[in-house]
């Protein structure tokens, strides 16, 4: 496919979408009509389990939510049904925000089963309340209308749902490509990025599940409306389980993998009931049996679901086309002055259980300096780092940032104050881009959030955002890769975007573990010229490294790290004299 | 309520939860090997009951057909992958596997079984017959993806559900049943009364749980198991292979599905489809355990029994929603005070 | 001189990633060959994909053991034997037990003996005898290491494979591992060597490849590779490491 046909490919999927009613038949009209509402439900389930790696079954009971909300005034009290989509909306947002507050700060299993709880119970409420119609339902919904038209027949409500799919996955996709999306979709790999880059992973797990719930509800609203009737049955723990299917058969991070999981479980199911009847007669339910095996065969297939396996068979990759003009931020304050003492820290302790993985250790960092950290694997370093960053709490031990002690840190804290981090590991999102990947450590310096960027009034500062992380990819020589999805790098080359983010978040102190890991020699001596620029331009900077041609060539300073504790610290010509060293790192007898 | 009361409700509650124990702890052994919550395990305990049911009435039980079906994929399976490495030892080794041991099974139940055997010999054939679906459902579902992310495993968990589900009622009909139970006087014991099945039920599920511990502690396969939980690279590079530790995992599963479906099948009327509820609680129990500690697991077990059974005396309409909302605050209490959770679905 | 391993347009892909491309490679009997080159030029990709850990393209054979190209246990049985740049070990278990499953292979053969096999590997790494009841994750890096290659020889290997053994460790514990590496060496072990460290790599090995960006720039005998003026440039050279020194001074010692 060529580049044109696939930028305008939504556009003619938009028309068919748009034409279609005119040519089918009702009943398939109808059929599809259901789809899309699946998919609106499904695209919840998106951003929740896909983007931000939460698993709910509790999806369902979101929509059922939305439905009943908006069913029982319009059926009840006689309140026009937008009234009733606002209503709904506000009680998603009250419902997840309450059930929210207390889930989100599980984890993985614990949270999925929290959800499935909830998702349970609801069923159960709604079917033993009487104000609800108990298992009967409700029945006497009127449809939507708009300037007193009232939208009723099959045709009719294909467009309104049609407009509300296409709104949602706008807002979807404006969402996922601002600020606050950057961070929603790190949180799969985990709180660690979020966090490193000042923002507050809970918060935005929350905002998931809120954003989850409330386009669940606007799926029950469109429900509720087209179908004018209501059970509990359509939203109990089975279409939960539905949803989750779909979404996981469409693929679970793409938007459009929503759509294509709701319309293919959603149609398989509708068909075989037919088909089967023929073979095994009227009674029989083994229609389930085979659309089980069909699912389990497609996720043997294609493991992240079936839009990124068409995408890679048909569309690979390709980079959009965006102008972005490298630009400095409007300068957020000047650099400490050099041989200002940035980091200090003194006895420092961490221990796990009865491993002491970091001992009284005590050294500072001066701005304008290179402090080199070695020591071999298991010495400590690492922990020591994520002592520094507040992703661990020490056991004993002082800190002081810019002359402010640190009583108790957070990593959140730590970025604010102006410390930045690269990891051992190259911490990426795989399939952001690489410009996406740097602006994530900016987060912090933007001030725009959720609804800002719904409404599109966040343009400004995305564009001063990214620019200034074109400008720091340009600085560490990647420019040309800006659009590549950071999974596509070589290990090398991710390294060096994990340094453009750590600059991105305009740090005082910048800690870097093991960066020229990875690189060849050329790479290095680019690396090793941009540190000394970036000390020059008055950054403090420690590095853990094993290359020791390159941390020589570098440190003002180095530490020697064995068994958590230190065991030399001074100038690198003293230290590679000291005859501590030498024995017990080195290997010579003294 | 009084306390004669009180004591029924927990020598209920103990009794059922120490079949959640038993379903909590196949949970836990299946996940840490093979990462998959493998939720038909309830399924196969219901079918357990459903198929001695039906060696009771001297019928033939369609479990003989689900068996005999999922060994023929399992089988053809095996052969095209033997075909491609053109592996004749391969070949040979899983037409027994697959072929020849559940062949052997369902002969036991085709003809060995007139409707005046033994009671012990009817459980041990339906037991046998579960166990083989244990390792055919590995081959079939997840032996494919076993690299796949824990989500999509979920997800095909259950898919395979759903399918257990669907033939489920095929073979068995939707007429729940209720199987006999092990005869006898009452005991008197510490002042409370129990009867021979409650004390059965105590007593083979302590038995199974102390077994699996010893066998994971002890023996060199054991430990291999193990191993194969903690890191399939450092497992395979010592010969250990992961494939085997899963099929292994997976006969263990079974095993304990049958002897639980055995032990609950008196005590409660169960329909093809009672499974999913059974596995959900036992599920909860091994997510209270943190999907890894197998006597914390078993406390989870005991507690969700209990709780069931106050809480069906109080407000039985909606027993399972006290059940599970009560849960949360463990989940919660759980989930906080596990220290670096790698349980992340994704 | 039998060849033990032969690859031949040996390729393994990640996805749209070509790793390793259009490899060939020899390694003979009682012999190391190395194969050195940067980080992330595949020398993981390719000795993972000898050993059967990940899919590859080409074709891949070892002479002396028809079959062994077929699966890990079948490499195994053969009594190949891999230490992986991740050392890989079972976390929570002790270093007994790690010791214990690297002979899990040989359990069921006829006089194998687990008591005397152990007291090899301790009589080898003193060290790992003193902490046999700890749990591996708590042991220091070159403990690790060790115990990853304790775990290995455990099964007696024919043909050893080290990823990067000397990687992260303290340079007095790199110089003990190669000592050991030498010692396996003169037992007659045949072994594959990935190393970044190219000088001690070279200073040990036969026979040597050097790999870039996924494919041979240079293949040789160790002594002319280490005399090509492009790896003395690329690799040797540079200003004169501390490690460096410190090692010379211990095989001047030695």
């Amino acid at each position: 496919m060529t580049r044109a046909s696939i930028r305008f490919a939504p556009l003619i999927a938009l028309a068919l979408a748009a034409l279609s009613p005119l040519l089918l038949p009702t009943y398939q009209v109808a059929v599809i009509t259901y789809v899309m509402i699946a998919a609106v439900a499904c695209l919840g389930l998106v951003l929740m389990t896909g983007i931000a790696g939460m698993v709910s079954f509790g999806q369902a009971a979101f929509v059922g939510l939305g439905a009943y909300v908006s069913g029982y005034l319009s059926s009840q009290l006689g309140w026009p049904a937008w009234i009733g989509l606002a209503c709904a909306v506000v009680a998603a947002t009250f419902a997840a925000g309450l059930i929210g507050a207390i889930t989100v700060r599980m984890s993985g299993h614990y949270l999925a089963l929290a959800t499935l709880c909830f998702g349970i119970s609801f069923y159960f409420l709604v079917g033993n309340s009487e104000m609800l119609g108990r298992f009967n339902g409700l029945t006497g919904i009127a449809p939507v209308s708009i300037a007193g038209l009232e939208l009723s027949s099959e045709r009719q409500t294909y467009y309104l749902v049609l407009v509300m799919l296409v709104l949602v996955i706008a807002w979807c996709r404006q969402l996922l490509s601002s600020r606050t999306g950057r961070v929603l979709r790190s949180l799969r790999t985990g709180p660690v990025i979020a966090e490193t880059f000042g923002a507050n992973a809970h918060h935005y797990r929350l905002m998931a599940f809120v954003l989850a719930a409330v386009i669940g509800a606007i799926a029950g609203w469109l429900y509720a409306h087209v179908q004018r009737f209501l059970s509990p049955t359509p939203f109990g723990l089975t279409a939960s389980i539905d949803y989750l299917f779909m979404t996981v058969i469409g693929g679970s991070g793409q938007l459009w993998g929503a759509l294509l999981g709701a319309g293919l479980v959603t149609i398989i199911k509708h068909e075989l009931q037919g088909l089967l009847k023929f073979v095994f007669g009227p009674t029989t339910r083994l229609e389930l049996l085979v659309f089980a095996a069909i699912m389990i065969v497609v996720l043997q297939k294609a493991r992240k679901g079936l839009w990124p396996f068409l995408e890679q068979r048909f569309a690979p990759h390709i980079a959009p086309v965006a102008d972005i003009e490298p630009a400095m931020l409007p300068c957020r304050c000047a650099k400490p002055e050099h041989g200002l003492t940035v980091l200090s820290a003194s006895h420092l302790r961490r221990s796990f259980g009865g491993l002491v993985a970091v001992d009284d250790i005590s050294f500072d960092v001066k701005s304008g300096e290179i402090l080199g950290i070695l020591g071999p694997n298991g010495a400590g370093k690492s922990t020591l780092f994520n002592l520094i960053s507040g992703v661990l709490s020490r056991s004993k031990g002082e800190l002081s940032f810019l002359g402010s002690p640190l009583s108790k840190v957070s990593a959140r804290d730590m970025c604010r104050r102006g410390l930045s981090r690269t990891f051992q590991h190259a911490a990426l999102v795989q399939d952001m881009t690489v410009l996406e990947n740097v602006a994530i450590g900016a987060t912090h310096l933007g001030r725009r959030g959720l609804f800002a960027s719904s409404l599109r009034l966040d343009r400004a500062e995305e564009r001063q955002l990214l620019g200034w992380s074109m400008h720091l990819l340009d600085r560490v020589g990647l420019a040309d890769k800006a659009f590549e999805l950071a999974g596509n790098l070589s290990l090398g080359h991710q390294r060096l975007v994990e340094i453009a983010r750590a600059l991105a978040a305009a740090p005082d102190l910048l800690l870097l573990d093991e960066p020229a890991a990875g690189l060849r020699t050329n790479e290095k001596a680019v690396l090793s010229d941009l540190l000394v620029e970036l000390r020059a331009e008055g950054l403090a900077i420690v590095l853990v490294e094993h290359d020791m041609d390159f941390v020589f060539g570098l440190a003002n300073r180095l530490m020697v790290m064995n068994f958590g504790r230190r065991i030399a610290f001074g100038r690198p010509e003293e230290v590679r004299a000291d005859t501590g060293v030498q024995e017990a790192y080195l290997g010579v007898a003294a | 309520m009084n306390t004669d009361v009180a004591m029924i409700l927990l020598q209920d509650g103990l009794v059922s939860g120490a079949i959640y124990i038993l379903l909590a702890t196949a949970l836990v052994l299946v996940f840490s090997v093979t990462r998959v919550i493998f939720v038909p395990q309830g399924d196969l305990v219901a079918f357990t009951a459903l198929t001695l049911s039906a060696f009771e009435a001297g019928e033939r039980p369609g479990t003989i057909w689900i068996v005999t079906f999922a060994a023929g994929i399992a089988v053809s399976l095996e052969m095209v992958e033997a075909a491609r490495w053109r592996d004749r030892a391969r070949a040979l080794q899983s037409l027994l596997r697959f072929g020849l041991v559940p062949a052997v099974v369902i002969l036991a139940a085709l003809f060995l079984v007139p409707k005046t055997a033994p009671l012990v010999w009817k459980m041990a054939v339906s037991a046998g017959l579960i166990t083989c679906l244990g390792p055919l459902i590995y081959r079939i579902v997840f032996q494919p993806m076993a690299a796949a992310s824990p989500l999509v495993l979920l997800i095909a968990a259950i898919a395979a559900h759903l399918g257990l589900n669907s033939i489920g009622l095929h073979a068995f009909g939707p007429e729940g049943v209720r199987t006999e139970g092990f005869s006898g006087a009452p005991l008197a014991l510490f002042g409370m009364i129990v009867t021979p099945q409650a004390a059965g039920v105590l007593a083979s599920s302590v038995v199974v749980v102390a077994a699996l511990y010893l066998f994971f502690r002890f023996p060199l396969r054991g430990r291999a198991l193990l191993a194969a939980a903690h890191n399939r690279r450092g497992a395979e590079i010592v010969g250990i292979s992961t494939v085997a530790a899963g099929r292994t995992v997976f006969v263990l599963a079974g095993l304990a599905a049958a002897i639980s479906g055995l032990l609950i099948g008196p005590t409660t009327t169960l329909y093809y489809d009672s499974g999913f509820i059974l596995g959900l609680k036992g599920f909860v129990g091994a997510i209270v355990g943190g999907m890894a500690v197998y006597p914390l697991a078993a406390a989870g077990a005991l507690l969700v029994g209990t709780v069931e059974s106050f809480a069906s005396f109080w407000a039985s309409a909606y027993r399972d929603v006290v059940v599970f909302l009560l849960i949360i605050p463990v989940l919660f209490w759980r989930s906080v005070s596990v220290l670096a959770p790698e349980d992340g679905l994704e | 001189m039998t060849a033990l391993l032969q690859i031949e347009r040996f390729s393994v892909r990640y996805g749209r990633l070509l790793a390793v491309k259009d490899v060939s490679l020899e390694a003979h009997a009682g012999e190391v060959t190395t194969v050195i080159g940067p980080n992330g030029a595949g020398k993981t990709s390719l000795v993972n994909a000898i050993m059967g850990l990940v899919p590859f393209e080409g074709s891949l054979a070892f002479p002396a053991w028809p079959g062994a190209s077929r699966s890990i246990e079948a490499r195994i049985r053969a009594r190949i034997s891999l230490v992986p740049e991740t050392r890989d070990l079972f976390g929570p278990m002790s270093v007994l037990d790690n010791l214990r499953l690297g002979a899990f292979a040989l359990r069921r053969e006829a006089g194998f003996d687990m008591a005397s096999r152990l007291a090899e590997i301790f009589a080898l790494f003193p060290r790992l005898a003193e902490r046999r009841d700890q749990r591996a994750d708590t042991l220091s890096g070159g403990e690790r290491q060790m115990l990853a290659l304790g775990r290995a020889l455990m099964l007696r290997p024919s043909f050893l494979m080290l990823d990067e053994p000397s990687l992260g460790l303290a340079p007095m514990i790199v110089a003990e591992m190669f000592r050991i590496i030498q010692r396996l060496k003169d037992d007659g072990v045949s072994i594959l060597l990935i190393e970044q460290n190219a000088r001690a790599a070279l200073r040990i090995s036969d026979r040597a490849y050097v790999l870039e960006n996924g494919a041979v720039h240079l293949a040789g005998k160790a002594g002319e590779i280490a005399a090509d003026p492009r790896v003395i440039d690329a690799y040797l050279g540079g200003s004169m490491a501390l490690a460096d020194s410190g090692r010379q001074r211990v095989s001047g010692r030695r």
